[in-house]
């Protein structure tokens, strides 16, 4: 039996999820997560049958659902089911050129911070007070990202945010610990390690994708400045369809001068 | 958080065109859900003024603010600490308003003690002259000066008659020396801390009296929030914030005192089972097990809080993961019991911080799932009982206050309102989220600079419908208070037959909530006096059977946050007031039925010898 390489990463992320619950009770709880799970999962069956009458891909419905009860902090459970689902509906209703363009799991925390901030806020706390959850978080992300290839794009976003951290030093006045102290928590973590490399919602060149990683430390220290507390995903948010819509117009005018089929985009095998 | 796949555009056709717009309306109706859930929700009156004429109508009650009509001026002042920790002071000099009520003078009429926290302030002892006014006499008695320099400041205070000579002493936990006072007759107060066995110094935030080994004489739990060692004048460095906003495990001690019975205490913490290091800021005692001695829970801000079974007197083992009520790390800031439900058994009132988009902690309902004499197990119902979200909650107490036979909630909110509405919720949660050599230096703090951290929020009322759901009712009843809360406690100051609401602010004024329920609710109060127990009688349970219901009540040493009830057990009995029987529980074990006593009447209880 051959192992298959795309089971890397949900293996990883629900090692990491039991891991820290089990050591920080950092979970709601485990209904939590079987909502969040069992929300995506049957969205993705339901929306991929019935919209593209294709056999539905569960390995992204259930990392969706597992990054959901991670990085959502409610003590109700419907934020659970609902972000899940609406992570999921957005790669199929929010399209272009016949690819989502929104980073799922970014979209569906976005929208419960926008639109039910009275019973939703994203893990912002360090899992226990040791630095080994740390460095198990990046131990585990960076073999999933490196065997994804999307290293660069971790590595180009953690030293823009180190660079813009100094920055913001400069014009707060805070110190450098102080601006630099979100990235050594987890949700940076998992944010810079997993969400930030999706390969289906970040541009297909290297280097697109680094200066991409840039330009959202840049937004988000933007964000930051405006003291807006949950600027990663905010500048996720803005930065990802952009980018993903700019290399879709450049594609059509490239292909449109080649006057030959572009090639298949490597996200969307 | 990645997606893998998408895959091929679906062949066009009309069904599928018509199902791809049919995902768009489904997916634009959920995002518009939570629009809709706190709009349809918003049943509650929170933010509807009412006429006290309506409210009593509407809801059976209602409350007057009447502190300067009854005399009463205190303003609690906040310490002023080392000033390496000048940038972030209101956050850390966050605690100290308290009120603890007690019959000092034995007269009937419930007293108040307040304390206040700046170096120099005098705390107050607020005697009811039982005509509507109240007289500090605290400079008098010998109990006003306890806030200096080089003996700390006042954290709150508990009354408790420790040497059972039937005038309740008063024991004043601080960030410094703890002190505890002797009652001599009511006509003043002797300091006899040095037979404590506490260290010289300690940073306390809460205290319960209660007689752990049932010898009859009360021992105090002391719960820390700093480790003794810390003493917040003379810092030797910026090292004092926790070390995590979850887990934080570098707080003080806490302690138990073992009263020997001669007026001296034994600290005996550790050996009894005491011995983590959290942030302790409330406890609250009873018997969660009904085996017939009291268990100690205990409110840990910065982590998971923690459950204290009694075994016998012999020990405490702690339970707060097997029982659920651990599970989770939040904010542990109060606890309460009470007995919501009327079902004759113990819920539990934790507060929490919840502040929208930033963190959402939620309040804790807990309300036991398991039976007489099985190990303890609870679940949390506050969000289904709509008493989840509160604010930045710190103390909280249940009570009857419309007499209706069920126990309505009083929380207070607010952690620091500034001289600007501007947030620091932005430089906390960048800071708290990091790694604990960030966060525990206060030096990488970015200054406050006037900034509240969830400053200007309104108490909440929330008013029991029969024990189905509860209702806001805070500014419809006449509450408006924004100041930031702290210790709420219920006495019946004018021996009506109703529940008052004193409430202690943080760097604000004590506001003294006169409280008119509708005469046509009938109520019973019972005082009860120890002989084999504790002369207080704290710890004794009464449970009042009427209606076909039983409803709970026990002799408190100390609960909620930085707050004591008043001792005397106070029931509502709704419309059709007639008593089935009352049965005592004494903490000595001794069981005592009264046969239908008279309604709207304050009767007296002694234990049988």
């Amino acid at each position: 039996m051959r192992y298959d390489r795309r089971l890397t990463s949900p293996l990883l992320i629900t090692l990491i999820l039991i891991g820290a619950h089990w050591s920080f009770g950092m979970l709601r709880g485990y209904e939590a997560v079987a909502l969040a799970v069992a929300s995506t999962v049957a969205t993705e069956l339901a929306l991929r049958r019935l919209l593209t009458g294709q056999s539905p891909q569960l390995v992204s419905a259930y990392i969706s659902g597992i990054s959901i009860s991670i990085l959502v902090r409610s003590p109700m459970l419907w934020p659970y089911a609902l972000g899940a689902v609406l992570s999921v509906m957005s790669k199929y209703v929010l399209r272009a050129k016949g690819r989502h363009i929104w980073n799922p799991t970014n979209f569906g925390i976005c929208a419960l911070l926008f639109l039910a901030p009275f019973a939703v806020a994203p893990l912002s706390v360090q899992w226990g007070n040791n630095l080994w959850p740390m460095l198990v978080i990046w131990g585990v992300g960076l073999i999933a990202v490196g065997q994804a290839k999307r290293a660069h794009i971790t590595l180009a976003y953690v030293a823009a945010f180190f660079i813009f951290a100094l920055v913001r030093s400069q014009i707060t006045g805070s110190s450098y610990a102080a601006e630099v102290a979100p990235i050594t928590g987890p949700m940076y973590q998992l944010f810079a390690l997993f969400m930030i490399t999706d390969p289906k919602t970040t541009v297909s060149s290297t280097w697109g994708a680094v200066a991409v990683a840039v330009v959202i430390a840049f937004v988000e220290m933007l964000f930051r400045l405006a003291e807006v507390i949950y600027a990663p995903f905010y500048a996720l948010f803005f930065v990802g369809p952009v980018a993903l819509l700019i290399e879709l117009k450049w594609r059509a005018g490239s292909s449109a001068r080649h006057q030959e089929s572009p090639p298949p985009l490597p996200v969307e095998r | 958080m990645s997606s893998h796949v998408t895959g091929a555009e679906p062949q066009s056709s009309v069904p599928r065109r018509l199902l791809r717009a049919l995902a768009g309306v489904v997916f634009v109706a959920l995002l518009a859900a939570p629009l809709g859930m706190r709009h349809f929700s918003a049943e509650d009156d929170a933010g509807a003024v009412a006429s006290a004429s309506v409210a009593l109508e509407r809801y059976g009650f209602a409350l007057e603010e009447v502190s300067q009509a009854a005399g009463i001026d205190f303003t609690h002042r906040p310490p002023e600490l080392d000033a390496k920790l000048r940038a972030i002071m209101p956050v850390v000099a966050a605690y100290g308003a308290s009120v603890a009520v007690g019959d000092f003078d034995r007269d009937g009429w419930q007293d108040l003690y307040v304390t206040t926290s700046a170096v120099d302030g005098r705390n107050a002892l607020y005697r009811n002259a039982g005509d509507g006014r109240f007289e500090d006499v605290a400079a008098r008695l010998g109990v006003a000066d306890l806030n200096a320099r080089d003996m700390g400041v006042s954290m709150g205070a508990v009354w408790g008659d420790y040497d059972n000579d039937g005038y309740e002493d008063l024991f004043v936990y601080k960030w410094g020396r703890p002190e505890l006072l002797h009652n001599d007759g009511g006509r003043g107060f002797t300091r006899v801390s040095d037979g404590l066995g506490l260290p010289s110094w300690i940073n306390a935030n809460t205290a319960v009296w209660f007689d752990f080994d049932s010898d009859g004489w009360l021992d105090l739990f002391v719960g820390c929030f700093y480790p003794a060692s810390v003493d917040l004048w003379h810092l030797p460095n910026t090292r004092v914030m926790p070390e995590s906003f979850e887990y934080a495990q570098d707080g003080g001690r806490n302690y138990l005192l073992r009263n020997r019975g001669d007026g001296s205490f034994e600290e005996v913490g550790e050996s009894m089972g005491f011995r983590t290091t959290r942030w302790t800021l409330a406890a609250a005692a009873a018997d969660v097990d009904h085996d017939g001695d009291p268990d100690l829970f205990v409110a840990n801000d910065f982590g998971v809080n923690e459950l204290y079974v009694n075994e016998s007197g012999r020990r405490f083992r702690e339970v707060g993961r097997e029982s659920g009520l651990a599970r989770t790390p939040k904010s542990g800031m109060n606890a309460s019991f009470g007995d919501a439900f009327n079902r004759g058994e113990w819920t539990l009132y934790v507060s929490n911080i919840s502040e929208p988009g930033v963190l959402i902690h939620g309040n804790d309902l807990w309300v036991p799932t398991h039976e007489a004499g099985a190990a303890p197990d609870y679940r949390n119902i506050a969000g289904a009982l709509g008493v989840e979200l509160a604010g930045f909650a710190f103390g909280a107490q249940f009570g009857d206050l419309n007499n209706d036979g069920w126990l309505d909630l009083y929380v207070t909110n607010g952690y620091v309102s500034g001289e600007t509405r501007d947030s620091y919720w932005y430089d906390y949660a960048m800071v708290t989220s990091g790694h604990r050599n960030i966060i525990a230096d206060a030096d990488n703090w970015p200054a406050m600079r006037g900034r509240s951290l969830s400053g200007y929020q309104q108490d909440r009322v929330w008013l029991n419908r029969g024990g189905h759901r509860f209702r806001d009712v805070t500014r419809a009843v006449g509450v408006a208070n924004a100041e930031d809360g702290r210790a709420v406690a219920f006495v019946d100051l004018w021996n009506r037959g109703v529940l008052d609401a004193v409430v202690a602010n943080q760097r604000g004024p004590l506001l003294v909530h006169r409280t008119t329920a509708t005469p046509q609710h009938g109520w019973v109060e019972f005082e009860l006096e120890g002989t084999r127990s504790n002369r207080s009688a704290i710890g004794a349970e009464v449970r009042l059977y009427a209606a076909g219901q039983v409803q709970l009540r026990q002799v408190e040493g100390g609960n909620g946050f930085a707050a004591q009830n008043q001792r005397r057990l106070h029931y509502g009995l709704g419309p059709a007031p007639a008593i089935d029987s009352v049965v005592v529980r004494w903490p000595s074990g001794v069981a005592q039925t009264v046969l239908a006593p008279a309604v709207n009447t304050l009767h007296t209880l002694t234990e049988p010898e």
